[in-house]
Formats: C-alpha cells, sequence, structure tokens
C-alpha cells in the first residue's frame, strides 16, 4: 500500500512523497514505514511510543484514531494511508499582544 | 522567500476580509526549491473553531487530506498555510507558534482592521524537530503577470 509523507518529513524518507509497503493492517503499515526510513520514528511517535498528538493518520478519508480496530484494521494494496500534521492557530494568547496600531505603515 | 501572484496575493487578503471579524485558513499549494516557495494556488479551507473564530482557526485533518490528494493529482505540495488576523498585527502568536508543525512551510498572516486588509506577512517554520523550530521573517514577493514573464516582482515591506 502507499503511504503519502507530507512535505516536512520528506527529508526523511529519502525525499519521496509516497513511500510503498507490504502490510496486513495500518499497524503493520507504519512499522514497515519506519524500518524503512527509522529517521521518521522520532516524528512521528513520541518517548512511549505513542503517535504524537499533533500527527494525524489518516486510512483513505477515515481518521485511524477513530477505526474501531485502531492500528490493527486491516488494509490491501488498494488503501492509502495519509500522514498529516495539524494546522492550527490564532493571535489568542498572542506574543505580539497589542491590537493594531492606527499608524501602521 | 515565498513568491505568489497578485491574484493569489489578492484572494488570500480578501479571504480575511471576507471572514472578518473571525479568522480565515487556508492552504498553499506550490513548489519548494532551494530557499524558495513558489505558490501556485490558494486553497480556501473551513475554520472548524465555530467556539472561538475570532482568534483561534483550525483546519480539519479530513480537508488537509483531500487538499493533500488534489495537489499531488496537480503535482503540487503543501508549501505553507494562511490565516487572518482580524484587529490584530500581522504577526505569529504563542498559539501559531505551539501549533505549528510543519517545518520548513510557510505561515502567511494577514491583519485585517475593521474588515480590510492591512499587512500580510510570511513566517519560515525553521528548524529540525519539535525542540529547535523556530519562525523565521520570510520576504514575500509579489509577482504581477507581466513581471512573471520577466521573472521579477516586488517584495511585499513587512510591518505589524
Amino acid at each position: 500500500m502507499n503511504i503519502h509523507i507530507p512535505t516536512p518529513l520528506r527529508v526523511y524518507s529519502d525525499k519521496q512523497d509516497t513511500v510503498t509497503v507490504d502490510a496486513a493492517t495500518v499497524g503493520e503499515a507504519l512499522d514497515a514505514l519506519t524500518a524503512k526510513h527509522p529517521e521518521l520514528k522520532k516524528h512521528l511517535y513520541s518517548e512511549e511510543g505513542k503517535l504524537r498528538s499533533f500527527v494525524n493518520v489518516y486510512l483513505n478519508d477515515e481518521d485511524i484514531r477513530y477505526l474501531p480496530e485502531k492500528e490493527s484494521t486491516r488494509v490491501s494494496d488498494h488503501d492509502a494511508l495519509s500522514i498529516i500534521p495539524s494546522i492550527a492557530g490564532g493571535l489568542l494568547a498572542a506574543g505580539a499582544g497589542a491590537p493594531l496600531a492606527p499608524a501602521c505603515c | 522567500m515565498l513568491k505568489l501572484n497578485t491574484q493569489t496575493y489578492d484572494a488570500i487578503r480578501h479571504h480575511g476580509e471576507e471572514t472578518y471579524p473571525h479568522e480565515c485558513c487556508g492552504v498553499l499549494l506550490g513548489r519548494s526549491s532551494d530557499d524558495i516557495s513558489l505558490v501556485v494556488d490558494a486553497i480556501r479551507a473551513g475554520n472548524t473553531r465555530t467556539d472561538s473564530a475570532h482568534n483561534r482557526y483550525h483546519i480539519a485533518p479530513h480537508e488537509l487530506v483531500k487538499i493533500q490528494r488534489d495537489g499531488r493529482k496537480r503535482g503540487l505540495d503543501i508549501v505553507g498555510f494562511y490565516h487572518s488576523h482580524p484587529d490584530h498585527p500581522a504577526q505569529w502568536s504563542q498559539t501559531d507558534f505551539a501549533e505549528a508543525h510543519w517545518l520548513g512551510c510557510s505561515y502567511v498572516i494577514t491583519a485585517v482592521e475593521k474588515g480590510v486588509a492591512q499587512k500580510t506577512n510570511s513566517f519560515l517554520l525553521t528548524g529540525t524537530t519539535e525542540e529547535d523550530k523556530a519562525f523565521a521573517d520570510e520576504p514575500v514577493i509579489v509577482e504581477t503577470q507581466s513581471d512573471s514573464l520577466h521573472r521579477s516582482g516586488h517584495e511585499v515591506e513587512r510591518c505589524r
């Protein structure tokens, strides 16, 4: 199956945007990925071995965290995994703090 | 350095005006090489933080998956993101920094004052890990159509 690598992590996947692995489950696929590209492991997993909180893994269009069997979910060659770091933010607790100055530029 | 054409630059800023007083957000698709990210398209995304949309944004991961997939079909990568700061400067916040995880990508912020777009700045998320990441000011080059033919453009002045 194919695993799609997001741009920030391609430096650890020999610049490949897609890595193909042989696997029967989601967990096996991720294990095969980090076996092929060991440097990816610390970027995907915490020291406790859990997926980092900001790393999302999707099996096709489903977040694996919400799959009934999670990483034990069976996969076929036609499935694809996507690794997607989260994207969020906003001006709450702004370091810059102050509202817009009227004379800005 | 972030390069984009006038149409894309204006679209990002108009998005912030449309969603005011709420934050807008979106994804920049393009190509990166060396120190230049060329933005080909800006894709609007929904802000899932409807509970606090005036000062927070979040893009649903499933929407990112779709945008990444569509980009791949077009030969484009996710090279950055954009959002607006209603009535606040175009500077990254502690929240922006804490929740920035796309190392090597651009984070574009537009200040929108009373519904009108002001400055647009870009910040490159540098570093190799969560522990050593940092935001660096990134020049923004806006190319007009005629500029593109001559491989030139004008750099947007940075300001709060």
